[in-house]
C-alpha cells in the first residue's frame, strides 16, 4: 500500500505540529500522572496508541449506522471495551506495572484524546484514514509522555528505563537525586516549558 | 471524628484530585479563565461526585466484586467475579446520573439549571469523576467512607479550580513573554499552586 499525501498528513501532523497534548490540550491528566518513570510512560503510550487506533477504526466502520443522538454513548462503549481489554492484558502479563499505573489505565476511557479523535475525525472519515489518524495522535501523545518522563526519571532517580545513568549518593555515587522532579509540580513545570519551546519554534517559523 | 477530619484533609488538600493526581486537567485548564464560571463548574463537580461515588460503591459491593452476588442465594452466583466490568459500569452510571441531574434541575430548579446547565455535559468526560470512582474501588472504601470521600474530593477540586481561576484573572494584567502566553503560563501557575498544596502533606 502506498501512502498518499493525505494519509501522511493524518499520520504525521499530530506528532509535532498538531500535537494532541500541547496544541489541542487533550489528555493532559494521564500525561502528567504516569511520567515519573519511563517504563510506565512507555506502557501508557502503547495502551493509548492501541485504544485510539482501534476505537477510531471501530467508530469509523459503523459511522453510517449510528443515529446521531446516541453517538456519544456508542463511542463510549467502544472505547470502554477496548480499555477493559488493555487493562486485562496488562494485569495478566505484568502485574507490577498495572499496580504502578493504578487507576490511570481505566482513565483512558475519559481521556479526551480518544473521545476527541472519535468525535472530530473518525465519525467523518473512512477506516484506513482513521486508523492512521489514531496512530498519529497516539504517537504525538507518546512523544510528550516520553520527553517528560525522560527528564523526570533522569533527574528524579538518576535512571533511564530503570538503568542507572547517574549513580546516586545513596548507592555510593555522586548524584544527589532531585526530589522535586518526582512530585506533582515538576510535571506541570516541564509541560509548561515544553509549550514555551514549541510556541517559540513555531513563531520563529511564521516570521 | 479524627477519621473524618483526616479524610477531609486528605481529600481536599494532600490528595487533591486536580493538583496532586492530575485528574480533570482538561476542564481545569479550559474553564478557568473566569472565576464565576470556574466556581459554577466546581459546584457541579461537587454535586456529581457526591452522588456518583456512593452509587458506584453500592454497585461495586453488591453486584460487581467477587462474591458480591451471594445475597441472591443462588449458588452459581456466589463465586462470580464481575469486577472486570467495573470501568464500563462506572462510566455508564456517571453518564446516566449526569443526564438525570440535568433533567431534574431543568424541571424543578430552572435558576440553578441556567447557572450550571452548560457545565453538566462537560462533567461526563471529566476524569476527576471517573477517577474518584476508581480510587474508591482501589482503596476499598465502605459506604460511609465513600460518601465522605465523594464530598471531600469534589470540594478539593472545586477549591483548586476557583483559586486557579482567580490567579489567571489577575495574570491578565502582567507581562508574560509572548510564546509563554496562555497555556504555557497556565501550566507553570498550576505547578506553583500544586507546590502550595503539597505543603499540607505534613499535617
Amino acid at each position: 500500500m502506498k501512502l498518499t499525501e493525505n494519509d501522511k498528513k493524518s499520520l504525521l501532523e499530530p506528532i509535532i505540529k498538531n500535537n494532541p497534548v500541547f496544541v489541542q490540550i487533550l489528555g493532559i491528566c494521564s500525561a502528567l500522572a504516569v511520567t515519573t518513570s519511563m517504563t510506565t510512560a512507555f506502557t501508557m503510550t502503547l495502551a493509548v496508541l492501541f485504544v485510539t487506533a482501534f476505537s477510531n477504526v471501530g467508530v469509523s466502520l459503523i459511522r453510517k449506522y449510528i443515529p446521531n443522538s446516541i453517538r456519544m454513548i456508542v463511542e463510549m462503549t467502544i472505547i470502554a471495551t477496548l480499555v477493559i481489554l488493555v487493562d486485562q492484558l496488562i494485569k495478566a502479563f505484568s502485574y507490577d506495572l498495572s499496580k504502578q499505573l493504578s487507576v490511570y489505565v481505566g482513565l483512558i476511557i475519559t481521556n479526551c484524546i480518544v473521545m476527541g479523535r472519535a468525535e472530530a475525525f473518525a465519525i467523518k472519515n473512512g477506516p484506513a484514514l482513521s486508523l492512521l489518524d489514531g496512530i498519529g495522535n497516539g504517537l504525538g501523545y507518546g512523544f510528550v509522555l516520553m520527553v517528560v518522563a525522560f527528564f523526570r526519571e533522569l533527574f528524579g532517580f538518576g535512571t533511564i528505563f530503570g538503568f542507572t545513568v547517574f549513580k546516586t549518593v545513596q548507592n555510593g555515587g555522586w548524584y544527589a537525586p532531585n526530589g522535586l522532579m518526582v512530585t506533582a509540580p515538576a510535571a506541570f513545570f516541564l509541560i509548561g516549558f515544553m509549550i514555551w519551546i514549541a510556541n517559540s519554534i513555531s513563531d520563529a517559523k511564521v516570521k | 471524628m479524627e477519621h473524618v477530619l483526616s479524610m477531609f484533609v486528605q481529600g481536599v488538600f494532600t490528595q487533591n484530585l486536580a493538583l496532586s493526581l492530575f485528574l480533570g486537567m482538561c476542564t481545569f485548564l479550559a474553564v478557568s479563565k473566569k472565576v464565576g464560571a470556574a466556581f459554577g463548574l466546581g459546584i457541579a463537580v461537587i454535586v456529581v461526585q457526591a452522588i456518583t461515588i456512593p452509587v458506584n460503591n453500592l454497585l461495586y459491593n453488591y453486584v460487581l466484586r467477587e462474591g458480591a452476588l451471594s445475597w441472591t442465594g443462588v449458588d452459581a452466583l456466589k463465586t462470580l467475579d464481575l469486577s472486570f466490568l467495573s470501568f464500563i459500569t462506572f462510566i455508564g452510571v456517571i453518564a446516566a446520573i449526569v443526564q438525570i441531574l440535568e433533567m431534574t434541575l431543568d424541571r424543578f430548579f430552572p435558576a440553578l439549571y441556567n447557572a450550571l446547565g452548560v457545565f453538566l455535559p462537560l462533567i461526563t468526560v471529566n476524569c476527576a469523576i471517573m477517577g474518584g470512582s476508581l480510587f474508591m474501588q482501589q482503596r476499598d472504601y465502605s459506604f460511609g467512607d465513600s460518601c465522605l470521600y465523594g464530598l471531600c474530593s469534589g470540594i478539593g477540586w472545586a477549591f483548586a479550580i476557583t483559586v486557579f481561576a482567580g490567579m489567571r484573572e489577575k495574570m491578565e494584567y502582567s507581562r508574560v513573554p509572548k510564546p509563554l502566553q496562555g497555556l504555557g503560563i497556565a501550566f507553570i501557575t498550576a505547578g506553583l499552586l500544586a507546590l502550595a498544596f503539597m505543603t499540607f502533606s505534613g499535617m
